[in-house]
């Protein structure tokens, strides 16, 4: 029996998991609220599940599920005109707006998701706010998945959105895709969420285990989604530096949850798939001629994935990278990372001098990366007692327990 | 959808900028208010005296207490207002955007956006609650 209850069910399944994003997307352009939208696409599987197997499966699923959606919240607002007569001009303007078969078309659908990307990630929101929203419309992760993620408790998040969502609706930023002269202001805003989701999910910020895969992967489909809908080149580079990171995944912490440093990982465990897409992606984005800080990240991301061993990379080229960085984005830890690169052809004396000087000023004392690349310079210039000290203030900065774990075992090791 | 918009300005740093330059900020803002004016996207502001002129009125508990000064004792005032009529934020960011105060700088400033709240539906309760 094709249409039998089971299959009907299946067939619903699937179309939610691939296309719930596309028909929300689709509905909020028609309906102007989230909550509205969310609810009328609820009303409208639950519809599918009741109807499909009696009148058969439509030719189109999704356009029946967008238009069932729509007369789901007119009916909606309907009941609400006749308690509030407020609702009623709404609901004229609302019926107006739409004709039977406007909009349905793939690239129209394609558009609203692009849309509602804009939306989430508008500059006026903050970038906490952005990241929620982002994770939650656009991924259709739960609240509750959110929230552990971000490592808060779900009401706080649930909040976090609620808020969102009101400003959204009262200041009225519109469900629009900007036009091309807004577009690298309003980009950069999208492409900060995307790589903060990622990082939260690959650097974890703090707690128990150092990779949260969940977010990192959910970070990566999102890049691939904008990349089919927007290729532009610094999406490409965001996505080639997501891929080229992920491709370390399995190198980059030991059985146990240790945290293994980039030039003791094993090679052999990169993900060689990844790779290639990741170098591909960044020579892309460098042909166009308008790579910005992401392309470049990719790309000194890149120079460490080819390299076969430790010894064979090309430290000179991606300190050169690092000062092209420096010149579009001048921020102390590019500096620092900056100095590193040199040290590793220069000679640890060369790193240290320079890293001291960043300290000195001041602006890197609490980043514990800035300590841990000092000790480790201290030590291979073998300074050793303020090596330690290093390490210590180091240990004293870090949150993350294998970074914590790490540190401890340098020092364990010094005092051997 | 009105959108009022408080642009900061740093009083002590227009203070020092030559007369010539202040004119041609002035020029540039006038011209800018007119298009605005003409294409319906103004409806309303005013530029403000200079915050050493403002009140500021409080309750202490008991009466209205007067002193003399803004609200709020920072570097940047507010120097005028301006209420745009814009399909949306965006729009309104977009038309805030090209106001010859921003790129100047200096003694100009910031722009902040505020939505103008709908208040018809406390309004209409309000009017019930009278008419019991």
């Amino acid at each position: 029996m094709q249409n039998s209850p089971e299959n009907i069910h299946q067939h619903l399944d699937e179309i939610y998991r691939k296309e719930s994003r596309r028909i929300f997307a689709a509905l909020i352009r028609l309906i102007g609220d989230f909550d509205l939208a969310e609810d009328a696409m609820h009303e409208a599987f639950k519809a599918g599940l009741e109807q499909w197997g009696i009148k058969g499966i439509p030719s189109n699923p999704r356009a029946w599920l967008i238009s069932t959606g729509r007369f789901k919240a007119i009916d909606h607002i309907r009941r609400q005109s006749r308690i509030d007569p407020l609702h009623s001009s709404l609901l004229r303007e609302f019926e107006a707006d739409f004709s039977e078969t406007s909009g349905l078309s793939d690239t129209e659908i394609k558009d609203d998701v692009l849309r509602l990307i804009f939306t989430c990630c508008h500059p006026t929101l903050s970038l906490k706010a952005r990241s929620a929203m982002t994770a939650r419309e656009v991924c259709g992760m739960t609240t509750e998945e959110i929230a552990h993620a971000f490592l808060v408790t779900p009401s706080t998040m649930a909040q976090r959105i609620v808020r969102a969502k009101a400003k959204i609706r009262e200041t009225k930023i519109p469900f629009e895709v900007p036009p091309v002269h807004e577009l690298p202001h309003r980009l950069s805003a999208v492409l900060q969420v995307i790589y903060l989701l990622f990082n939260e999910g690959y650097y974890a910020s703090s707690g128990e285990s150092v990779i949260r895969v969940d977010l990192s992967e959910e970070a990566i489909r999102l890049g691939r989604l904008l990349y089919d809908l927007l290729p532009e080149p610094e999406v490409m580079g965001l996505l080639g530096l997501m891929l080229l990171h992920e491709s370390r995944r399995h190198a980059r912490t030991s059985r146990t949850g240790d945290l293994i440093l980039l030039e003791d990982q094993d090679r052999s465990l990169w993900n060689s798939d990844m790779i290639r897409e990741g170098l591909s992606l960044v020579k892309g984005a460098f042909l166009s001629r308008r790579a910005g800080p992401y392309s470049l990240q990719a790309a000194i991301a890149a120079l460490h994935a080819e390299a076969k061993s430790p010894g064979a990379t090309d430290w000179p080229q991606i300190a050169g990278l690092y000062d092209m960085l420096l010149r579009i984005n001048p921020s102390p830890v590019i500096e620092l990372n900056h100095a590193v690169a040199i040290a590793m052809y220069k000679g640890p004396e060369v790193g240290l001098r320079q890293i001291d000087d960043i300290l000195s000023r001041g602006e890197l004392k609490d980043y514990h990366l800035a300590n841990s690349a000092g000790a480790e310079f201290c030590r291979r210039t073998g300074r050793i007692e303020e090596s330690k000290k290093s390490w210590e203030r180091a240990l004293s900065l870090a949150k993350q327990v294998p970074e914590r774990r790490f540190i401890e075992q340098k020092l364990h090791e010094l005092e051997m | 959808m009105k959108y009022i918009c408080l642009g900061y300005m740093n009083e002590e740093i227009w203070e020092t900028i030559p007369e010539s330059e202040q004119n041609k900020f002035m020029d540039d803002c006038f011209a800018y208010d007119q298009e605005l004016r003409k294409s319906g996207h103004m409806v309303g502001g005013e530029a403000l005296e200079d915050a050493r002129n403002a009140a500021t009125l409080r309750w202490n508990g008991a009466k209205v207490t007067v002193t003399d000064g803004p609200f709020a004792e920072t570097k940047e005032q507010i120097g005028g207002i301006l209420i745009l009529e814009a399909k949306d934020l965006n729009h309104a960011i977009r038309l805030l955007s090209k106001h010859p105060s921003l790129p100047a700088g200096r003694g100009g400033g910031s722009w902040e956006i505020r939505p103008a709240a709908d208040l018809t539906a406390l309004m209409v309760e309000s009017q019930k609650r009278q008419n019991k």
